[in-house]
């Protein structure tokens, strides 16, 4: 009975947390979706009145440029190694690659969006499909050579601001915290504090138990690169735009760190329910394999649980912006519009939910670990 | 396929970045976040303890003043009653006191009132006497012309001396 109130009380905590901050932040990204609207069209107009100035742009045959929604998307959903400002204007990022011959760092600018070959120290390389391949002697890419792209793509750049962000964040609040000791929190840290606090009640304490304190720097720094990565990505202009909580390599990261963390910290009892269960000796055949495979499975889907939703939501605000594209007339812009309204404000609380639930079932996958008593 | 492969760079830079934010924020921002809210909670949960003594006291000196003030209304009541038997008992002295003198006033004022009345009675007997003697006289140098009418007043005199 108190059980259930305290957790009514709790829902609705949230649910009221929730809903401020879409408010707030709805605002801001209602007007970013209709700015984003007005700009495109103006995009391919410019690209189409320059692919008529230019002539000689002809050697990637440009004539009639068909839409294609899926390389679009897909475009925009991969990494790249530009990162796309506005028109046909785009900050080229550095590409660090790691050749046979050594380390090699040169400006993906050189590559003058996959026209040119770049001759580089050890190797030419060329931009094919967004990679960087290395091209042989006779003009062709040689698909033997192993080069390791180190690069700074749009992916790590985006990852880069968001901690930039963070850091001015919570080193400013922590600043606030150690000016007014005692005090109650104002401005900046007032809109923090109730998250960190509910990382802390809600999802460190009642999963992990007494051994919390330990776990929070891990749970809350997850909490907020995720969060802000998301945010970020919803964003549709420099310097957000870039899918980074929507790649596999960052997931895979993320839940690489939980597992690490849990399996590090797993006790005794941990250890010996997967490799001497409670159950009859002739069914240890069955039952370690399936708890050496819970241990990889359960971070896992961590790493698709993220990555899926959030490429989702990216994929359908696209499909839907493509919409005014595939149709080619305004008339659609409205409807779309409307969409991804929606959808912005559905993927803002998707942002949170995901952080949310990597963050609870990270501390749920560590408090398993560091159970005390069976 | 390449949606879910994960690119060797992008792996290497969340891995050195994360751990960078991590350790930053673990030393700069949990720290003193985390360190103040608790420190904050505990003083909160201090005052409270305080304000809730605080308040036990303040029943425990109302119980008390309640109590001092019964006590003094009692004592008070106490002296009153005293006081109260204290005057009684003074009244009733007076009083005995006032009807003793007064008795003995009015018996000292019945002795001078008979006294008085001997005085006076003696003195009205002295001037009957006196006056009678007058009369007499003045009877006796009228009638004694007359030989049978003194021989008659003399012996009237005499019935009358006789029954007095």
């Amino acid at each position: 009975m108190d059980c259930n109130q305290v957790l009514v009380s709790k829902v609705k905590k949230v649910i009221v947390v929730f809903t401020l901050l879409i408010a707030f932040l709805s605002i801001k990204i209602d007007t970013f979706a209709q700015a984003d609207s007005a700009v495109v069209p103006v995009d391919s107009a410019v690209a189409k009145t320059a692919e008529a100035v230019s002539g000689e742009h002809g050697t990637v045959e440009h004539g009639e440029e068909k839409f294609e929604p899926t390389k679009v998307i897909m475009e925009h959903i991969a990494d790249s190694h530009m990162w796309h400002l506005w028109g046909h204007t785009s900050l080229p990022l550095p590409v660090i690659l790691y050749t046979n011959g050594g380390l090699e760092v040169f400006s993906s600018g050189n590559f003058h969006h996959g026209e040119q070959d770049y001759v580089g120290k050890y190797n030419t390389y060329r931009l094919e499909e967004d990679h960087i391949k290395v091209v042989g002697a006779d003009g062709k890419i040689d698909e033997e050579a192993s080069v390791l792209d180190f690069s700074i793509t749009k992916n790590v750049a985006a990852m880069f601001v968001a901690i930039a962000v963070i850091l001015i964040v919570f080193i400013s609040v922590a600043g606030a915290y150690k000016k007014r000791v005692g005090k109650a929190p104002k401005g900046l840290q007032s809109f923090i504090e109730p998250i960190v606090i509910f990382v802390r009640d809600d999802i460190a304490k009642p999963n992990i138990g007494h051994k919390y304190a330990k776990f929070m720097p891990y749970l809350l720094t997850t909490f907020f690169f995720i969060l802000f990565n998301n945010l970020f990505g919803l964003i549709p202009i420099f310097p957000g735009g870039a899918n980074v909580t929507g790649n596999i390599a960052l997931t895979f990261v993320m839940a690489l760190g939980t597992l690490i963390i849990v399996n590090i910290n797993g006790n005794k009892y941990y250890w010996k329910h997967i490799f001497k269960p409670d159950v009859p000796l002739w069914l240890y055949p069955i039952m370690i394999p399936v708890e050496l495979i819970g241990i990889i499975s359960k971070p896992f889907a961590l790493m698709v649980r993220l990555f899926a939703n959030i490429t989702a939501g990216h994929i359908i605000v696209l499909s839907l912006i493509s919409l005014i594209f595939i149709f080619e007339t305004l008339a659609i812009a409205p409807v779309s519009v409307a969409f991804v309204l929606f959808m912005d404000v559905l993927e803002l609380l998707v942002a949170f939910l995901q952080a949310f639930i990597f963050t609870l079932l990270t501390a749920l996958f560590i408090g398993m670990a560091v159970e005390e008593h069976h | 396929m390449e949606l879910v492969t994960p690119s060797i760079g992008l792996v290497f830079w969340t891995s050195l970045a994360f751990i960078c934010l991590l350790i930053l924020l673990r030393k700069f921002a949990w720290k003193p976040i985390l360190g103040a809210i608790h420190e904050r909670e505990q003083s909160i949960d201090e005052a409270l303890n305080k304000a809730e003594l605080a308040k036990q006291e303040m029943a425990r000196l109302t119980s008390q003043n309640q109590d001092l003030m019964q006590q003094a209304r009692a004592e008070r009541d106490e002296i009153l009653k005293e006081a109260k038997t204290l005057k009684d008992g003074i009244l009733n002295e007076a009083k005995k006191q006032a009807q003793v003198e007064g008795a003995k006033l009015i018996e000292k004022a019945k002795i001078e009132i008979e006294n008085q009345k001997k005085a006076a009675l003696a003195e009205v007997k002295d001037q009957v006497s006196t006056l009678s003697l007058e009369i007499a006289e003045r009877v006796l140098r009228t009638q004694l012309d007359d030989k049978t009418k003194q021989e008659a007043l003399v012996a009237n005199l005499l019935k009358d001396v006789e029954l007095n």
